[in-house]
């Protein structure tokens, strides 16, 4: 029943798609050819919602067939009313976007229209959405990396502390585009700039709180490891870092939302490629689908980044109440 | 049983006074005056008192966690500098790294110390020893706080320590767990004759365990008393003797009615 709900929803706006004709005109939608196979952009929409489909469709059935835990069940039909607006929220935005032409063009295009880019730049966006993984990737494990070590420091030793914490916490509100000129001068290339604007933005929240976990360790975990002769090494990298890691954590969620802002900031304002840099040169040519189509890469790719941190979180942690059963 | 006279003296305390600076006031406040006490080996003894008698302050002297200022503590010869391995220490509550599964927690002094793949057996047999068997790759959380304790004192006893200094392990737990992990110190006791001081605000407990009952009043922290309880083990807390021991500590906290003066204090 969910699983039917969330399709109905993609197989509507498939539909929509398919048989709805295009009344308005002035939609410029091409048709490009791969591997002798003509695609335009109204089949590659159509594409990405049977993509859709058949996600969830295969999803609920490895479900069925794994005869996974009921609470994984409940969870997807939870989402299927949700699933479900969305596909009414695609045939509409279909059909005022691009079939009937009501949104303002071209501030607003429809999602075919989006699709175009994604045909017709396939490798300009493709090549930009690395050079964006690979400069959040440099700048944040910088931040991630110093941030633990700063937090260990302050945590550990009071004279530390007493010198880098105000230092941390001035520095720390400052949004860190605003260092881009000073960035931009200072370093050699734009990449090692911008790598060092994420890197500071990511440092904060995972310094403030590592220190705060390496404070909040229990006296009497240290002094239990010193009944068996630990020495202050030992203390610092298996007593008070791991107990510190569910602050770190959160630091580096944190870090890293702040990181997507900066990257997307530091690419409009001085790079020679990125996502960012992206939307600033279509906007220039008023190409708003290209802007959009940026966004959703954006989307995925930050989610994925995520994800990725989700993923390593959850087995770092798994020692945690209600993390592990 | 042997009289305790005839053992040696593993441990001497004398003249320990201690005294740290109120954080309110700024002035010293004495928590510890004139202590002086000599422990035989493989004696088992309790410090009685009631919470703020300075008992827990003594036993982190004798494990050398804090600094000892004024008078002098001697383990086996030598005066005590800091935490060794050579006494075992369990706090009140567990104490475990959460972090750690219940077999690497145990086997934390033993990696430390860098003797671990040697003893790898031990630890299965310490395991098994508590009764946790089939818990090894369990996290703390998943345990209950009975079961936290046997971690953490078989994690103290794997090391071999001299003493094993016991800072009212069970008094966070239920009467029921509390009994059992009480047989579990007398039957470790037994097999492995550690000298053993329990701090404890129990009196059922001390009587049931001790050699010898340190009793401690406070302001400042004395000792006012040491009781020898020359009972067999294992004791019967329902027995005459016991209750009789009992009305007569009681007493001494005077916590009982006795029939010459009808007063209650709490």
């Amino acid at each position: 029943m969910n699983l039917f709900l969330t399709l109905t929803g993609f197989l509507l706006a498939f539909l929509v798609n398919l048989f709805f004709p295009q009344v308005a005109e002035g939609v410029k939608l091409k048709s490009y050819t791969f591997g002798g196979i003509a695609v335009d952009d109204n089949l590659a929409y159509r594409l990405v919602l049977l993509a859709l489909a058949l996600y969830y469709g295969i999803y609920r059935l490895v479900l069925f067939v794994k005869k996974a835990d009921q609470e994984k069940i409940n969870k997807f039909g939870k989402g299927a009313k949700f699933r479900f607006a969305i596909g009414i929220a695609l045939a509409l935005w279909d059909l005022l976007g691009t079939k009937l032409l009501v949104l303002p063009q071209p501030f607003f295009p429809g999602p075919a229209v989006i699709m175009d880019a994604f045909l017709g730049d396939t490798a300009f966006i493709w090549k930009n959405t690395l050079y964006s993984l690979r400069l959040f990737v440099a700048g944040f494990s910088v931040g991630v990396v110093t941030g633990v070590l700063t937090g260990v420091l302050i945590g550990w030793y009071p004279k530390a502390r007493y010198w880098i914490l105000p230092v941390l916490n001035i520095c720390g509100v400052i949004p860190a585009v605003a260092w881009m000129p000073f960035a931009l001068t200072l370093f050699p290339t734009s990449f090692a700039a911008a790598t060092f604007l994420i890197a500071i933005c990511s440092w904060f929240p995972v310094a403030t709180m590592t220190a705060d976990g390496v404070q909040g360790t229990p006296k009497s975990l240290f002094e239990l490891s010193r009944t068996f002769g630990a020495g202050q090494l030992y203390q610092i990298f298996h007593i008070a870092i791991p107990h510190a890691m569910p602050q770190i954590f959160t630091g580096i969620m944190t870090a890293a939302a702040f990181g997507f802002t900066t990257l997307v900031m530091a690419e409009m304002m001085g790079q020679p490629g990125g996502l960012g840099y992206y939307i600033n040169t279509s906007k220039v040519w008023s190409a708003y689908y290209k802007v959009f189509a940026a966004i959703v890469v954006m989307a995925v790719l930050f989610s994925a980044i995520l994800k990725v941190v989700g993923v390593v979180q959850r087995y770092v942690l798994r020692w945690q109440k209600g993390v592990v059963r | 049983m042997t009289d305790i006279l005839d053992k040696e003296k593993i441990l001497k305390i004398r003249d320990v006074n201690r005294s740290f600076i109120d954080e309110r006031t700024g002035e010293p406040r004495q928590i510890l005056k004139d202590i002086n006490l000599s422990v035989f080996e493989g004696e088992f003894i309790s410090i009685l008192g009631a919470s703020g008698c300075g008992k827990t302050t003594l036993l982190r002297l004798i494990a050398g966690l804090d600094p000892v200022q004024d008078g002098k503590i001697i383990l086996d010869g030598e005066p005590v500098h800091g935490p060794d391995s050579k006494r075992g220490y369990v706090f009140q509550q567990g104490c475990l790294f959460p972090w750690l599964t219940v077999e690497d927690n145990i086997a934390m002094g033993l990696k430390i110390r860098g003797v671990y793949k040697q003893n790898k057996d031990k630890v299965h047999d310490f395991i098994e020893k508590i009764g946790l068997g089939g818990f090894e790759k369990n996290f703390p959380h998943q345990i209950s706080g009975g079961m936290a304790q046997r971690v953490a004192i078989a994690r103290a006893l794997i090391n071999d320590p001299e003493i094993l200094l016991l800072d009212e392990p069970m008094g966070a737990l239920d009467s029921f767990t509390r009994a059992d992990i009480q047989n579990l110190l007398l039957e470790l006791r037994k097999e492995r004759n550690t000298t053993m001081i329990l701090v404890t605000h129990d009196i059922d407990e001390a009587l049931y365990l001790s050699d010898r009952i340190v009793i401690m009043t406070p302001r400042p922290g004395r000792i006012s008393e040491v009781l020898e309880i020359h009972d067999e083990f294992p004791r019967e807390r329902g027995s005459a003797q016991f209750l009789e021991k009992r009305r007569n500590i009681l007493e001494r906290f005077n916590l009982a009615r006795s029939n010459t003066a009808p007063e209650y204090v709490i």
